[in-house]
């Protein structure tokens, strides 16, 4: 005879726990409320990353195609994977003492880990994180990159 | 044709029929071998073979100085990267005898227990998914969504944030931050009973969740499984309650025990989890120190020479980092007793003897991260 009741007994409770969870989902079913997924590439248009998005690095540059990089290393020093590269040039200034000053600045965005220790170190905030993430490319040469703009100038501080 | 191929599988009555499950088995999570040797459906014992994505992360570490290790830490065990982060920091704060100012602790805190949610969310969903209710993988991921934009706000990535640094973090968190976090708590809690409903009390689930995959204690502690995986058999193992760090020290919370000691004492004991890691959030969140996001730190940091030993607990277990220095600035030799390596290899001990489909649930349970395992 227990058996039996137990027998029924777990037959209704079964039956019932599979109603709490089709409960959840029904109540989801007919009234979703707040849509939370996004349409990624039909909203690229309007897709806008947080201010503090790791992309990629980028090196600012301002109207008049100034940076603030010296070319002194530390980015390429702190860098963990050796992405960074500074080939940098000695040139004599007005006063005629010789100045470093950046020729290229490469960026490989394919040893990249994002650790933001080169935007971190930086001591004349030269570097900044970019919100592009979308990196796929055909080819392997395209992630590399210079971030200085050809013919761009270190901008001169004020004193 | 078909027979010829039977008879040369199986041998004889005698001999074992062993079966590869994974490298790429959608359940072990990662590149995982379990080498199954079964007896009709039945699983007799199993090897696990790990090293498919061995990396050599400690090796690495040694040839980094210690502000650029932090970011290896992260891709051990990715669910947990900030608690791995900062087992490595404190480490260097001990070592070095600095200070961190109140603040630093308390934002750490907060950011280990919302890891250990996201972490958490992350496994619920995919132990449902295990078991073949795919309800719980979107009802989960939709939750996770809410702290991973947090991180995204404050650190700039969803997943692999390496925040902390030697002596702080990297900078100051972002205005929101707190008011975030608070919208948050008040959401998840109307969302964690719905995760009840929708698996707990399943009758379908409990029936494959309940008395399978006894671990004993003794068992536990023998193979040294820490985490939730531990405190499923009843064996208190929270390296939060044992040596306060941080801020854990502030806070009242629980130790969650279940004595069950099969699968399903496991699930609960994460499911306790959530809800005592939303309570630690809402003592802390209010009470955020002002201050300084960072201690004064050397731009060179050269630990001392000696050893120097400390242990976190991550959303899977014990971690333990143990450094050797010789005064370098970088490590001599640095060594990480991960949870899930221990996790692992009680999975013989606790997966003999039942059904292959049980396997499944069982390993699930442990929540394995298969990085963390090879590193």
């Amino acid at each position: 005879m227990n058996s039996i009741v137990e027998y029924f007994t777990d037959i209704f409770k079964g039956l019932s726990s599979l109603w709490a969870g089709m409960r959840v989902t029904g109540k989801y079913f007919f009234s979703p409320g707040a849509i939370v997924t996004q349409q990624y590439p039909e909203n690229r248009a309007t897709l806008k990353m947080e201010d503090r998005f790791k992309g990629e690095i980028i090196m600012p540059h301002d109207a008049n195609n100034l940076h603030a990089c010296t070319g002194c290393g530390i980015c390429e020093m702190n860098c963990p994977n050796g992405s960074i590269e500074i080939l940098s040039d000695r040139v004599a200034n007005a006063e005629g003492k010789l100045e470093r000053v950046i020729d290229k600045h490469i960026y490989h965005l394919s040893m990249c880990t994002f650790c933001g220790l080169c935007v971190k170190t930086c001591p004349s905030d030269a570097l900044a994180f970019g919100q592009e993430f979308e990196h796929a490319v055909f080819d392997r040469s395209k992630l590399t990159k210079v971030l200085n703009l050809p013919g761009s100038k270190l901008r001169k501080e004020a004193k | 044709m078909s027979e010829e191929i039977i008879k040369d599988v199986i041998v004889g009555e005698n001999e074992d029929y062993i079966i590869n499950m994974g490298p790429q088995h959608p359940s072990t999570h990662g590149v995982l071998r379990l080498e199954v040797c079964l007896k009709g459906e039945t699983v007799k014992y199993l090897t696990p073979h790990v090293g498919y994505i061995h990396r050599g992360i400690e090796k690495m570490c040694e040839a980094n100085t210690y502000q650029q290790l932090i970011h290896l830490t992260d891709r051990m065990d990715y669910l947990s990267a900030h608690m791995n982060n900062e087992a490595v920091c404190m480490i260097v704060e001990d070592a070095l005898q600095v200070e961190v100012p109140e603040r630093v602790k308390y934002i750490r805190t907060i950011l280990d227990e919302l890891n250990r949610l996201a972490s958490h969310q992350l496994w619920w969903c995919a132990f449902g998914m295990d078991l073949g209710a795919l309800t719980s993988f979107f009802y989960g991921l939709r939750d996770r969504e809410h702290i991973l934009d947090i991180f995204e706000e404050s650190f700039g990535s969803r997943l692999l944030h390496s925040f902390v640094m030697p002596g702080g973090l990297m900078h100051d968190v972002h205005p929101n931050f707190q008011k975030r976090i608070k919208d948050f708590i008040k959401y998840f809690r109307t969302k964690l009973p719905e995760y009840d409903q929708l698996l707990t009390g399943n009758v379908i689930f409990q029936n494959r969740a309940k008395g399978i995959g006894m671990m004993s204690r003794e068992t536990a502690i023998g193979f040294g499984v820490t985490g939730p995986s531990g405190r499923g058999s009843n064996f208190s193992c929270d390296v939060r309650k044992i040596a306060p760090y941080g801020a854990y020290d502030k806070v009242q919370f629980n130790e969650i025990l279940e004595t069950g000691c099969d699968v399903f004492a496991r699930y609960k004991v994460r499911m306790a989890e959530m809800w005592e890691s939303l309570s630690i959030l809402e003592q802390l969140v209010d009470n955020i120190p002002e201050g300084d996001f960072t201690a004064k730190m050397k731009p060179i940091i050269k630990l001392p020479a000696g050893e120097y030993f400390r242990r976190v607990e991550t959303a899977r277990g014990e971690l333990a980092v143990y450094v050797v220095s010789d005064g370098n600035k970088s490590p001599y030799r640095m060594k990480f007793r991960t949870p899930n390596f221990s996790n692992l290899f009680v999975m013989n001990e606790i997966a003999s003897g039942y059904k292959i489909a049980d396997l499944i649930a069982i390993s699930g349970s442990l929540d394995l991260v298969i990085p963390d395992i090879d590193r």
